[in-house]
Formats: C-alpha cells, structure tokens, sequence
C-alpha cells in the first residue's frame, strides 16, 4: 500500500506544482470549445443540431482528460530517461503496486484537468440540461455534474493506463511521436467528441466503434444533455458504456502491469 | 598516477591484506556469463565479496562492469552462471535481494521534481522503513551528507556533487547490508570526490555496510577498496589488493599496474540518446 499512495502522490504533487502548466494544458481544449464552438455553432443549429456549445462541451472535457491521462503515462519515457524509473525498478515491492500508483496518480490528474475544463465550460455559457429541446424552456439538472465524474474517472484511468503500456514499451522520442499522431489524436478525433455518431457511413461507424473513448463521451454526453447516441433505455446506454469502460481499464491495467514487470534496464 | 601513499591510506582497514575471501561472503558469483544477441558482454566470470569488505571493479569502458552490476542487482537475466547475494539468487527472489542492498547508479536517478526529503521519504517508504525510523534516518543522513539545510528544495536546483551526495544517502537509508556505487565520482571536482568517499569509508566502518563500487579513477580504489578486481573485455584478468596488483605487475601505481593488465589501446563508449532527450525534454519544459 505505502509504494501505491506515495507513486500516486508524486504525480499528485507534480501537478500542483507545475501551475504553469495546468493552465497551458487547458488552452487547446478551450480554443477548441470557444472555435469551433462559436464557429460552428450556426451550421449546427441549422442543420437542426441544436446548440453546438452544449453538443460539444462533454466532448472537450472528455478531450482534456484523454490528453491528459494519456500523457501521464507516457510521462515515464522521461523517468526512463532521467534515471528515476530505476530507482522504482530496484524497490523491494511489486512493479504492480509501483505501476497502479502511477497510473492512479496519473488519472488522479487527468480528473482534476477535466474539473478544471468543466468549470470553463459552464463560464462558456454551457448548461447540464436533460433533454431540453430546441426553444423549449430550459431546465437545469446541476445533479448531472456530479454524477458525471464516474465518466470523467473512467476515461481518466483507461487512458492512465493505456498510457502506462505505451510508456512501459517505447524506449525514445521517435515512438512518442508516432504514437500522438497515430494513436492519440485519432482517438480524439473518431470518438465522437466534435460531431455526433450517428448516421455515419459503415466504415466510420465501425472505427468509431473501436475507440474507447467513444463510450466516455457517449456516457459523458448522456448523463449531462441527455444525449446518447445509441438507441437504448438510459439504464442500458448507461450500462453499455459503463461496462465497456470498466473492462477496457482491466485490461489496459493488466496490459501495462505485464509490460512493466518486464522491464530490463 | 604518482599520489602520496601516505596521503590516500589513511583509513585503519585499507592496509589489510587478503587475497581470497576470507570466511563469510555476502556475494559468490560463479561462472557469470552475458550474452546480448552476438555480443558477449560478460564472460565467465567468479569471484566473492566479503561482507564488510570494498570491493572495486575496475576496467576500461565496456569492460562489463555495469553489466556485471546490473546481474547482480536484478536488473538483468544472466545468460548462465550462478549468483548468491546473501543468500538469496537476484533473478528468482528479486524481492528479497532487493531489500538487501542499495544502488547508486552510473546516471542520476533522483526525481529532479520533488525535494531533497521527498526523494528520501519516497525511498524509505518503498523500501518498507517504519515512519518514525524513517524520518530519524534520513535527518542522520541527510545532515551527515551536508544536505539537511537544502532538504526542502527541489532536486533540480542542485549542483552535480550535491546530488551525488543526496544518491549516496538516499542508498545508505534503508541500511542495507551492500551498496553497489557504480562509477559514483564521474564528473565531480576532487574537493566533492574526497568528501564523497570520506563518507563512504565512515559508514562502512560505522554500519558495516559491504561496499562494491566501479570507478574509472585508480587513485580512488587505491585509496578506499580492500580489493580490487581488474575487468577487460568481458572477463576478470586480475584481483587481489592494491599491493598484490603492483606486485603481480612489477609496477609501482596501480594505474600502471591496470594498463599492464588492459593494454593501452582505447575503447569507444557506447552511445545513447540522453543528451538528445534531455534537449527535447526542455524545449517541452517538462523538465
């Protein structure tokens, strides 16, 4: 327990200490809301989409918590380098406990990243309605916040994690890159969080069914405007995409547990 | 390297003179081989540690020290041979070997980003140190290695020496029985390296900690090892005391004595891509 609390505060304590880069890491999410939100805004209204601003504010927190979390896995390619991945290499306690600590941490981060971007959201002018259609008068569901955050904790630890694998296999700078623009920005972009699913052609669909962070956002998405994308009950859609998550993060621990442990320096 | 003897063996134990192990090894290696893909890196190779002892390996670049110390502190598979640290085989009970000994890399593995004290708690909780122990320890070590008054600043803002310092103590923290130092003096001005070793020899003699280190500098095992392993190409070509080197070469330094056993050809250091990564890294100001 004590490798697992103290690997987690590290990043914990990293993160409230780089100020700078807490508000950095929230200028493209925002430039993304404030963008393509206003820019768009008036297509997506015509097109009969209702408010952009509201369709794409889960979708930029969701977006802030991928990149995030995602990172501070990789985040131990620069411990590989720097020499202190070692020191937790040769420690008397399983990897796993040093690896859970990590990614825990790491996705600890994320959630608050994705606090952070919520609260710019709602300055944005966006709102937890339910079901609100277009014109009617609004109804607040403030509830839906909190609740939201399983979603916000779920995409935080899948992408720690899968994080964690990649950071436990890629030894240099070539493979970091790689992996953003093969991995990470297609899983932003296919996951639904810019424009809605449906009606897709197969091959979309199907990619898009692929990325798990389309069931974050689809989670996200529902419990804060009501909107899912698949035609289920909202128990079922709930479910579905909780479920989903859940596995994905077993496997993705499982994953960079074994990664890790093979570690060879 | 003409140096004093008078100057450099000043330390009660270090005249002792002793060939084999005496009677209680804390380390048997025996018949140790490393194998990557066509390369050989480690050959062969047998010899003990005796606990108490300093022990110095010695050799050119690409000797296979570091390998040698990697095997020996769980870090890789041998391709063959046997090893007992304590008891204990690294590869299978790596968990237990593990608590035993304590390692200063060749290349810093402190967390620039946490303070002097975290890295040390971060340590001591890792290493399963009771809290109150823990905190009295490293106030000893962290004031024995003249870093008590920096110990809340972060590590980044700390010269070569004093992180060298705080790697050391951060070894000694959990009292193991053996502390491997690889190459620990690389880069730090003699004032650092004296004081650095000074430390050393005290908390060998005062906790009875085994030390086996690797350097490039002769007068530095001279001065600090009871034995001295002399490594080439893979295989040890020679061990015994600083005298019983200079003895078996007919020479009078035993930087003389280590370039009789080597050869004087030079031998090109592998690459890496640290430096590369640490300009990336801050053009990202990760770091």
């Amino acid at each position: 327990m004590g490798a697992i609390y103290i690997m987690w505060l590290r990043e914990v304590k990293r993160y409230f200490r780089s100020r700078a880069q807490i508000i950095v890491s929230l200028g493209q999410p925002t430039l993304y809301l404030l963008a393509l939100g206003f820019g768009f805004g008036p297509v997506f209204a015509k097109a009969g989409g209702g408010n952009y601003i509201q369709f794409m504010a889960p979708g930029v927190i969701g977006m802030t918590v991928l990149f995030s979390s995602i990172f501070s896995g990789m985040a131990m390619l620069w411990d590989r380098q720097f020499g202190f991945l070692k020191e937790t290499l040769v420690a008397p306690v399983p990897r796993f406990n040093i690896i859970l600590g990590r990614t825990l941490g790491g996705a600890t981060v994320a959630m608050l990243q994705g606090l952070l971007m919520l609260a710019v959201c709602l300055i944005a002018g966006f709102r937890p309605v339910y079901g609100h259609a277009p014109g009617a008068p609004a109804t607040y569901h403030w509830l839906a916040l909190p609740v939201s955050l399983i979603f916000v904790a779920m995409i935080a630890i899948v992408f720690a994690a899968m994080g964690a694998s990649i950071g436990s296999s890629i030894k240099d700078m070539q493979g970091f890159q790689m992996l953003m623009n093969f991995l990470v920005l297609p899983i932003f972009f296919l996951s639904g969080a810019l424009y809605p699913l449906k009606n897709l052609g197969p091959v979309m669909t199907w990619l898009t069914r692929f990325d798990p962070l389309t069931y974050g956002i689809d989670g996200l998405r529902g419990l804060l405007i009501g909107n899912w994308q698949f035609p289920l009950t909202l128990q079922a859609s709930f479910l579905l995409d909780f479920g989903l998550l859940v596995v994905l993060a077993m496997v993705f621990l499982s994953t960079s547990a074994w990664l890790f442990s093979r570690i060879e320096v | 390297m003409a140096v004093g003897g008078g100057f450099w063996h000043t330390g009660a134990t270090v005249s002792k003179t002793k060939t084999e192990s005496g009677g209680n090894p804390l380390i048997r290696v025996e018949n140790l081989t490393k194998t990557f893909d066509q390369f050989t890196a480690v050959k062969d190779i047998t010899f003990q540690v005796d606990s108490g002892e300093i022990f110095a390996f010695l050799g050119p670049n690409g000797a296979g020290k570091t390998t040698t110390i990697k095997m020996l502190t769980t870090l890789l598979r041998p391709t063959s041979g046997r090893i007992d640290l304590d008891g204990f085989d690294p590869w299978v009970k790596q968990r237990e070997a593990r608590q035993r000994f304590g390692i200063v890399f060749q290349d810093p593995s402190l967390d620039g980003e946490q303070t002097a004290y975290e890295n040390m708690e971060l340590h001591g909780i890792l290493y399963h140190i009771p809290h109150k122990v823990r905190h009295e320890r490293i106030e000893e070590l962290l004031k024995l290695f003249e870093l008590w008054e920096r110990r809340k600043d972060l590590v980044k803002t700390f010269s070569g020496g004093m992180k060298r310092r705080l790697e050391i103590a951060r070894g000694f923290l959990h009292t193991p029985k053996i502390l491997f130092l690889d190459e620990p003096t690389l880069g730090l001005d003699p004032q650092s390296r004296n004081q650095l070793w000074n430390h050393v020899k005290a908390l060998n003699a005062s906790e009875k900690t085994t030390v086996f280190l690797t350097t490039h500098y002769m007068d530095e095992a001279d001065r600090v090892a009871h034995r001295i392993a002399i490594m080439d190409h893979g295989a040890i070509v020679a061990i015994g005391t600083s005298a019983e080197l200079k003895a078996k070469t007919n020479t009078d330094s035993l930087e003389a004595a280590f370039l009789a056993l080597t050869g004087e050809s030079l031998r090109d250091e592998a690459a890496n891509s640290a430096d590369q990564m640490r300009r990336f890294a801050q053009m990202w100001q990760r770091r």
